[in-house]
């Protein structure tokens, strides 16, 4: 293998132009991953970018590399079965709310639990976009939409809920309007073995414009994202005052920090082996109103399926050699007719 | 042990066994062992298990019925016989649920100790039919096969309730004698099977050779059969299912392409076999993934594709419904993949275990656009070997989706197989890119994903890894050449016509359909799939009564070889049997606009070679 080649954001573009709707989060989103990757010393033709259908679904189509734009919700199942055979590759998802939560559901929980080496991007904007404008599974409740005039009766998923209770081994969130943190959950995200489930917080100018302002806007950030560090106390605020402290019964909570005492405040670890801790976090904010937090919520090691696959392999190969048709196919009871 | 006898031992041509019993008393395994014996005999043979999807119905009811029907013969057969000859009953559902197979004179051995009022009621008789002259008109032999066997298995320390499921083995003792099949391999494969629970292993030999030593000496029985070895070509022979068949055809096909071989499927009768068989050959450098589901199953063999893997999925009816978007996207994609269809009753779950030619249109026009893929189907149990290499070839040389059609009775059937000359078949050739195939006006080196090969119309197979020839494809339509998205209406009529041209076009390497013509034939019989059996012993037995009838079968349903037009005009009559209500009829009288007849039956269970003859006798049955 040659030395990995020196690149730029510009080789990691595509030639073709891009087609989303102009203000559309995706183009930060894309932006922030183009110029990571010259960073995380991977080659352009060892990288393959897969999605299934949405707007979020066309990011393959702007990315150098090998690219795949399958089928609704579908894409962490045919990830499954390129990053299996195909280890010396990094396999991208990239997906949405509705591709990854409505449609696909089935298929991100079983990629997550086997833990198959695959990161995946959920681009969450709680809309509809490419249908031009339902519901989505994380639409908040009551949602006015076109396909919901009287209101959405439906409780939304909480993405980072949903993969905690899917066995996750790397669960983070992160959000369009901070390329910084975009890139650097996105590099744990690629560094991680096995399944990376990130969750961006994306804006959707033309159907849920500012859904996500409360919280990531310039001045609302400081005091609404409260950033997980992982083996620092949990806090936030301009000045830190703020932080989170967990009950006796198990509850977490908000508290200024000045009335508990810093020894008080919750210390993030995001390699414990139980989620409980990660999940109670998930549940912090009710939705994207109320302090919410940002990071990696969970990062454990677990053994990749893949690898897991390919040893069974060599453990029968070891055993028994290297498979003999002639000998399997004399394998019953054969007889020999002169 | 003895084989002799002191009475005589005549000589038969042919016998149809039929074993039935509950689902619990191992039915399968002893129709299963008396093949095996049968084979190493060198008897020709044809198997028939027939078997609920209740795993465990309630005991003795007429819904937990599992049956197993063998055909030996001295010469080369087709079928598992038209109606047995012998029918071996454990239990009076068993008689019940299968006398209305057995003709008059024929031979029934009962588990007479079965026959008690609890279990005849659980029946549905009224009377015992063993003692009301019902049976009159069959040769009906009283067994206590449960009671011997308790007796043989007391001596060896094994309760009586335990013992009780060893008689199986007391009846396959006892067919084994009446039909001189040799003991010791049977002995062999008990000791091998069950070496782990001696007990059980002590209880199955003292059964079967309690069975055998009866039959010897309990004077019921007048004599003792013999079914000579019919005349086989020389070779090495095993005796094999089409589901082992297929699973082996996938491994040839993985060396043959040198690719590595990646099932993704999702359990599902009468298919899992499949994944079973592979899932134990690791060795083979097989990745086998059990899916959450049937679409995740394909999705993740189309994956492996991209990735320059061999993608296979295997399903059944059910099943191929939920992967008709991800075939399509395969279509689109222009990447190989097998998906194997062992086809079951349908409509919805219908008959999990009972075969149906059931999907052939499904698996022409399941999809929505013009989907085209090519259609295989094996004829036998042991041509699902030929067919599995066939649809990879396919696949991998056109780049595109394979349907390979099996069903339930190609699946579970057996017949012995002369193994092939592994050496002797031809390398198939992935062909992969290796370098950018054109070069901008500037120069430039460039790759395009949808070049194509200008006598196959295939696009390139450029898998991941390869510097210089990344590119993007995806189920949106593409320009041609470059693979771009494009709504151009122009281009989308080309695309579409190249996919269509590209399957078409495979009819030029399709060897001709070959017919079996016979000089003054007035009607062709035309079949596809698992219908040859019948069809063949249904045309010989025409030809017998003097009657002139040609035959062809397909092995290759889309597209259709390039005689078939020519071969279909030159009868004045075709009939078409199928295991539906016509499929390969319609697809025949659209394509060439001839008036074939199609001959129906939509019962769960292959034809009798009876009703193809008597179809034949109505048909042209006057111009004798």
């Amino acid at each position: 293998m040659t030395a990995i080649p020196v690149t730029t954001r510009k080789d990691w573009a595509s030639d073709q132009e891009v087609r989303w709707c102009p203000g559309c989060g995706d183009y930060s989103i894309l932006a922030a991953v183009q110029m990571l990757m010259p960073e995380l010393g991977v080659r352009r033709e060892s990288t393959v970018f897969l999605s299934g259908i949405g707007c979020a679904a066309r990011f393959p189509y702007y990315m150098n590399t090998y690219g795949l734009h399958s089928i609704h919700g579908r894409a962490p199942a045919i990830a499954t079965g390129l990053a299996t055979t195909r280890p010396d590759l990094d396999v991208w998802v990239v997906t949405g709310d509705g591709d990854a939560l409505s449609i696909g559901g089935n298929h991100l929980i079983h990629a997550l639990r086997r833990n198959v080496n695959m990161t995946i991007l959920l681009f969450n904007n709680q809309i509809y976009g490419l249908t031009k404008g339902q519901y989505s599974p994380t639409s908040e409740l009551s949602k006015i939409t076109k396909s919901t005039p009287f209101g959405s009766l439906d409780t939304p998923f909480n993405p980072i809920s949903l993969a905690l209770g899917a066995e996750a081994t790397f669960v983070a969130r992160t959000h369009d309007m901070d390329r910084g943190h975009m890139q650097e959950i996105f590099r744990r995200a690629h560094d991680h073995k096995g399944a990376a489930f990130v969750e961006v917080y994306q804006n959707c100018n033309v159907y849920n414009d500012g859904a996500f302002e409360k919280i990531t806007s310039r001045d609302a950030r400081s005091s609404m994202l409260i950033p997980l560090v992982h083996g620092q106390p949990i806090r936030f605020g301009a000045e830190g005052e703020r932080g989170v402290v967990q009950r006796p019964d198990g509850r977490l909570e908000i508290v200024d920090v000045a009335e508990v005492g810093e020894d008080a405040l919750v210390v993030h670890d995001e390699t414990r082996d139980d989620p409980g801790l990660a999940f109670a976090l998930s549940r912090l904010a009710a939705g994207p109103y109320e302090p919410t937090p940002i990071g990696v919520f969970r990062a454990v090691e677990r053994p990749e399926y893949g690898e897991e696959m390919s040893r069974q392999i060599v453990r029968a190969q070891e055993r028994l050699g290297v498979g003999d048709l002639d000998a399997l196919l004399r394998s019953g009871s054969t007889w020999t007719v002169e | 042990m003895a084989t002799g006898t002191r009475r005589e031992t005549e000589q038969l041509e042919r016998v149809v066994v039929r074993f039935a019993g509950d689902s619990g008393d191992g039915m399968q395994l002893t129709g299963d062992r008396f093949t095996t014996s049968s084979a190493l005999v060198g008897n020709d043979l044809s198997t028939f298990p027939d078997f609920p999807a209740e795993i465990r119905a309630p005991a003795g009811t007429l819904a937990g019925v599992s049956a197993f029907q063998v055909h030996i013969a001295d010469r080369d057969i087709l079928t598992p016989g038209d109606a047995p000859d012998v029918l071996v009953a454990m239990n009076p559902a068993a008689l019940r649920a299968n006398i209305g197979l057995v003709p008059a004179g024929a031979t029934l051995i009962v588990n007479v100790d079965a026959f008690d009022e609890r279990s005849l009621a659980k029946a549905g008789y009224s009377s015992n039919p063993l003692t009301d002259n019902s049976l009159s008109a069959y040769r009906v032999y009283e067994v206590p096969m449960t009671s011997l066997t308790q007796e043989v298995c007391k001596e060896a320390g094994v309760k009586p309730r335990d013992a009780e499921r060893s008689k199986n083995f007391f009846a396959l003792g006892l067919v084994s004698w009446l039909y001189t099949r040799p003991v010791e391999p049977t002995l062999e494969w008990i000791a091998a099977r069950f070496g782990a629970n001696p007990t059980v292993a002590e209880a199955n030999t003292r059964a079967f050779r309690a069975g055998y030593h009866f039959g010897e000496t309990a004077e019921l029985f007048t004599a003792n059969y013999e079914v000579r070895p019919a005349p086989f070509e020389p070779g090495e022979y095993t005796q094999i299912t089409g589901n082992q068949a297929l699973a082996w055809g996938l491994l040839a096909a993985s060396r043959l392409a040198g690719l590595p071989l990646f099932l993704g499927s999702y359990p599902i009768t009468p298919a899992s076999d499949i994944l079973h068989e592979l899932s134990r050959r690791k060795e083979f450098g097989v990745r086998t993934f059990q899916a959450e589901d049937e679409i995740a199953g394909v999705g993740a063999a189309l994956g492996a594709a991209f990735g320059g893997c061999l993608g296979v999925t295997t399903t059944s009816g059910p099943g191929l419904d939920l992967k008709s978007e991800t075939i399509g996207l395969a279509v689109n994609l222009e990447l190989p993949l097998i998906v194997v269809d062992v086809q079951r009753g349908g409509p919805s779950t219908g008959l999990p275990t009972k075969a149906e030619q059931a999907d052939l249109l499904h698996a022409m026009y399941g999809r929505h656009g013009e989907a085209p893929v090519p259609i295989v189907a094996p004829r036998t149990p042991s041509r699902c070997f030929d067919a599995a290499i066939d649809a990879v070839r396919l696949a991998v040389t056109y780049r595109t989706p394979v349907i390979l059609l099996s069903d339930g009775y190609l699946a579970n059937g057996a017949e012995p197989w002369r193994l092939p000359d592994l050496s002797a078949l031809e390398p198939i050739d992935p062909a992969f890119a290796s370098e950018p195939n054109h070069v901008d006006p500037d120069g430039t080196p460039k790759f395009l994903p949808y070049v194509r090969d200008p006598q196959t119309l295939a696009r390139p197979w450029a898998p991941p890894g390869v510097p210089g020839l990344e590119h993007r494809i995806g189920g949106l339509e593409k320009a041609d050449l470059t693979g771009n998205v494009s709504y151009d209406p122009e281009n989308h009529e080309a695309m579409v016509r190249w996919r269509a041209n590209k399957i078409a076009g495979i009819a030029k390497t399709l060897p001709d359909v070959e017919v079996d013509h016979e000089d003054g034939a007035e009607l062709l019989v035309l079949g596809w799939g698992s219908t040859y059996g019948a069809i063949t012993a249904g045309v010989r037995r025409a030809r017998a009564r003097g009657l002139k009838v040609a035959q062809a079968h397909l092995d290759f349903v889309n597209p259709f070889p390039l005689n078939l037009g020519e071969v279909v005009r030159r009868y004045p009559k075709v009939l078409i049997p199928e295991i539906n209500l016509g499929q390969l009829s319609r697809l025949i009288r659209a394509e060439y606009l001839v008036d074939a007849q199609s001959l129906n039956k939509v019962q769960g269970v292959p034809f009798r070679a009876g009703e193809i003859e008597d179809a034949i006798v109505k048909l042209i049955g006057g111009a004798r």
